[in-house]
């Protein structure tokens, strides 16, 4: 997660918002929130996914998620 | 999740507003035609600066990222800067609405410091003589100035922040012009008949045909226009403008207004629309969570006369705070539905018996509209 970042948790999931860049975004599944959050402490994003409980055939949409998030710099790669 | 359930979710309410403004003063140096506020003088009533920081510390427990600091003239307080300062060093990122009358090169330098902090100057329109039937004599030369002790300063991108009227809508190729030339980012609203502005909406509020124009006009320029999501009723002429297509009062929005009081959005400064205040027990965090007001809003809301009609998924009823002020009832079409149907229920409701805002701090005197 970008250090400019903080997430807000909300019913459906959280929202997020980078206070370099001003762009709210809505993360809109607890799951993603999960990812997001706890990503770095995994050494790869295919074992943050696993490890975080998402399933398999959930991935691509993860990814495609994922990286839509980086384009907005809410995240970054390491 | 789909975008529809997440609009629905919105609807349904957040745990804190993402979009909050706060009138910080009803004092002001000038005296706008269309104040949203009806602001002028003081009262005596309003936060007091320690009462100010205590809501910010609410805030910033609740995350609100950022609020929208307006007035009256929010610089007009002398703990303007305290104010500005505490909020952005507890994480709340602030852009305040100014007619620039204060910014001068040193108040220019302290701003361009600051991180976290966007100013909006208002004009409405691209020469003195337009600006000024609205927003009074000198404003038009006040704003200007503003504009470039921020730029020379270094401030960055500010705003230049437009109600459209009637008036200034041929004006947006040339509002455009101005802030780029300024590196300024342009945003333009919706007139509102709240406040003065009921009494004026009459004279100033776009025509049909200029509706229509303001359509076009931001589906060809809006991707770097900002509008505050202000128009969403011209949805109805077809394709979406960007942005959310629906009305945030007491959902994802609200007003904190000069004495505490939180209303539903700044646009409906009325004894109805009036939550709670900030001072009850419980805060804010009350106030936007469990007040009956708030509850009541964020239940699916009928769309009673419009029901019938192909283009209310598209405008969704338009404006609350638009129909309240003109008698139209609140699940009737927008005064300007761009369908018309609006506009034949105007004058239904004589100007007498329509709802009055709660407040007036106008200054004595005021400045008339001359056309």
């Amino acid at each position: 997660m970008h250090p400019q970042v903080a997430l807000r948790p909300e019913p459906f999931g959280a929202l997020a918002y980078h206070y370099g860049n001003r762009r709210l975004v809505f993360l809109r599944h607890p799951d993603i929130v999960r990812v997001v959050r706890n990503a770095s402490s995994y050494p790869s994003l295919r074992e943050a996914l696993a490890g975080e409980g998402v399933e398999e055939q959930r991935w691509p949409s993860f990814v495609k998620a994922l990286s839509s998030l980086t384009t907005s710099e809410i995240i970054r790669v390491r | 999740m789909s975008a529809e359930s997440l609009v629905a979710q919105m609807k349904s309410g957040l745990d804190a507003p993402i979009c909050l403004t706060w009138e910080l003063t009803y004092a002001c140096n000038l005296a706008c035609v269309h104040c949203l506020s009806s602001s002028g003088q003081r009262d005596e009533r309003e936060l007091s600066t320690e009462q100010a920081k205590a809501v910010l510390d609410e805030l910033r427990d609740l995350q609100v990222f950022y609020i929208n600091i307006g007035g009256g003239e929010p610089m007009v307080r002398r703990d303007f800067f305290e104010i500005l300062e505490h909020s952005i060093s507890n994480g709340i990122g602030v852009k305040f609405s100014t007619n620039g009358a204060f910014i001068d090169k040193k108040n220019a330098e302290r701003l361009a410091a600051m991180d976290y902090l966007d100013i909006q100057i208002s004009l409405d329109g691209t020469n003195a003589e337009v600006n000024d039937a609205v927003r009074g004599e000198g404003s038009y030369d006040t704003a200007i100035r503003a504009m470039e002790n921020l730029r020379d300063a270094g401030f960055g991108q500010f705003k230049i922040s437009v109600v459209v009227t009637r008036h200034n809508v041929d004006q947006l190729d040339e509002f455009k012009a101005l802030a780029d030339s300024f590196g300024a980012q342009l945003r333009i609203t919706r007139l509102r008949p709240a406040g003065r502005g009921a009494d004026t909406w009459n004279e100033l509020h776009p025509t049909n045909a200029q509706q229509r124009q303001i359509y076009d006009w931001l589906l060809a320029h809006g991707e770097n226009v900002l509008t505050g999501d202000s128009f969403f009723h011209l949805n109805a002429f077809g394709e979406s403008l960007p942005g959310l297509n629906m009305c945030g009062a007491g959902r994802v929005v609200c007003l904190i207004d000069p004495l505490g009081d939180v209303y539903a959005c700044p646009f409906v400064i009325h004894e109805d629309f009036k939550a709670g205040n900030v001072l009850d027990d419980g805060g804010f965090t009350k106030v936007w969570r469990a007040s009956d007001l708030f509850t009541e809003l964020r239940e699916p809301q009928s769309a009673g006369a419009c029901a019938s009609c192909g283009a209310f998924d598209a405008c969704q009823g338009g404006c609350m705070a638009a129909k309240f002020f003109t008698g139209i009832p609140l699940d009737g079409p927008d005064p300007e539905c761009v369908g018309g149907d609006g506009e034949k229920l105007l004058g239904a409701v004589p100007v007498a018996l329509l709802p009055r805002p709660s407040m007036d701090h106008s200054k004595p005197e005021r400045i008339k509209v001359t056309s």
